[in-house]
């Protein structure tokens, strides 16, 4: 029975891409800590953007897998598509709760405020508390095969606050938030030039959280689930014996 | 040509009509809320003249889908409680006409509310709210948040903590209603000509989410 949980070893795969990503995570910590120039306006809380837009397209990759998990969910009745979903939202909320820490931390001495009622920010917050929504509606329903359909359900319609976020700031036209890549908006408070330094550490830190970081940490957090749902097993049997 | 498919939206929503002709409580119970609602508002946010011309598209809209959560979570408790909802799975009818049906009872009830909302501010504040361009945005908006809180409300009765978790499930889902029929709305009141992108815009949502929501409808409710 023991042997059940503990010959299920880390596919060789999931160990690269382990590896991979700390590599990564500290590549472009070092690009962005060291080899970018500092910025001349900003100084270093600049820095923060390596990881603030990065976090958000994490986050997005993590959502937009939910929205695919839930699709696969629903068409298969399956329920390995229902733990990549949940999967999905639980690291994307954590990128996101990133995203919105790093945008604070940094609008504190930009901004002069920790936060402040934009539209983005606040279409952001929404999307946190649409995928809090979700755990806690997912947590409600006991029977699985109802909870998988809800809740695949649930993360479709979610993902418009995703789509919410990433476009608030070509429709709402008075937003402070800057946009880096494109015009920045009229109003926008603390824009900087996406200047070849800025890419440099900028585009390998976005590739990473865009796709290697959500997509481990996401199997991660599928293997965990599984091994939970085979932890009850055992557990019901060994009342049952 | 009268189909199947309309005969059964017919059928619920005729049903869900006469429930509430004869028992009157719905409708009595969210109109006395919306009332209360814009009167707290008006204490609360102590409205002015100026602050009113900011404030008051806001207070519609908040107060319209408040009231639309008192009615979503009782219609389909209602259904749910009473084993309706099994029967009506068990007959032979498109899932999609079943939520279009209760979808059509939920926006009459809060759509009548929104009619008595709109007349009822104007005389209170002092703004022209009986306009042709606001009463056509209200009942978009209307539509939209209640085709999206037919779907969920079908969903949180049947879990647990059902009346909480219908505002915590619905009201982040339903932020792009109010944020483009907040802004369509302050545009009529203040005569700004931007009100237009913004009616697109909320007509453009409710037609996304109307698609999504009579795709998924027979997800939430099979066994």
């Amino acid at each position: 029975m023991v042997q059940e949980l503990e010959s299920r070893s880390m596919p060789r795969l999931l160990r690269a891409l382990t590896i991979l990503t700390a590599l990564g995570f500290a590549g472009t910590l070092y690009l962005g800590l060291f080899a970018a120039g500092t910025d001349i306006q900003q100084g270093e809380v600049q820095r923060l953007f390596y990881i603030h837009m990065p976090s958000f397209f994490g986050a997005f990759t993590a959502f937009g897998l939910t929205v695919v998990g839930g699709i696969m969910a629903l068409a298969r009745g399956s329920e390995k598509w229902d733990k990549i979903a949940l999967a999905g939202v639980e690291v994307g909320l954590a990128f996101a709760l990133i995203n919105l820490l790093t945008g604070a931390i940094w609008a504190r001495p930009i901004w002069n405020t920790w936060w402040t009622w934009d539209p983005r920010l606040t279409s952001a917050a929404v999307m946190c508390l649409t995928y809090a929504a979700y755990l806690m509606l997912r947590a409600g329903i006991d029977d699985t095969a109802r909870r998988r359909s809800f809740m695949s359900v649930y993360g479709i319609f979610a993902f418009v606050t995703v789509l919410i976020t990433l476009f608030i700031i070509r429709i709402v036209p008075e937003t402070i938030h800057p946009v880096i890549v494109g015009a920045s908006p009229q109003n926008a408070q603390g824009s900087f030039e996406a200047t070849s330094g800025v890419i440099i550490a900028l585009v390998p830190s976005l590739l990473l959280w865009l796709t290697i970081m959500p997509i481990t940490l996401m199997w991660h957090r599928y293997r965990l689930e599984d091994r939970l749902e085979s932890l009850n097993r055992l557990k019901l049997k060994a009342l049952s014996d | 040509m009268k189909t199947a498919y309309i005969e059964t939206v017919l059928a619920i929503a005729s049903k869900d009509l006469r429930v509430e002709l004869r028992s009157r409580e719905l409708l009595s119970m969210t109109a006395i809320f919306a009332l209360l609602s814009i009167l707290v508002f008006s204490f609360a946010l102590e409205l002015d003249r100026t602050a009113r011309e900011e404030a008051v598209s806001g207070v519609l809209w908040v107060t319209l889908i408040f009231a639309s959560l008192l009615g979503l979570n009782r219609s389909l408790a209602q259904e749910y409680d009473q084993g309706n909802l099994d029967a009506l799975l068990l007959a032979p009818v498109s899932r999609s006409a079943i939520f279009v049906g209760k979808l059509a009872g939920n926006a009459l009830f809060t759509g009548l509310v929104g009619f008595l909302l709109l007349p009822l501010m104007t005389a209170l504040y002092g703004m022209n709210m009986l306009d042709g361009r606001l009463i056509l945005t209200t009942l978009t908006g209307i539509f939209g948040f209640c085709a999206i809180g037919t779907l969920l409300a079908t969903m949180t009765v049947q879990t647990r903590a059902r009346e909480a978790l219908l505002p915590i499930a619905m009201l982040p889902i339903a932020l792009p209603f109010l944020l483009t029929a907040v802004r369509a709305t302050k545009g009529i009141l203040t005569g700004a000509s931007e009100w237009q992108v913004w009616f697109q815009l909320l007509l453009g949502i409710t037609v996304i989410y109307l698609v999504l929501c009579l795709l998924l409808y027979k997800y939430v409710v099979e066994e």
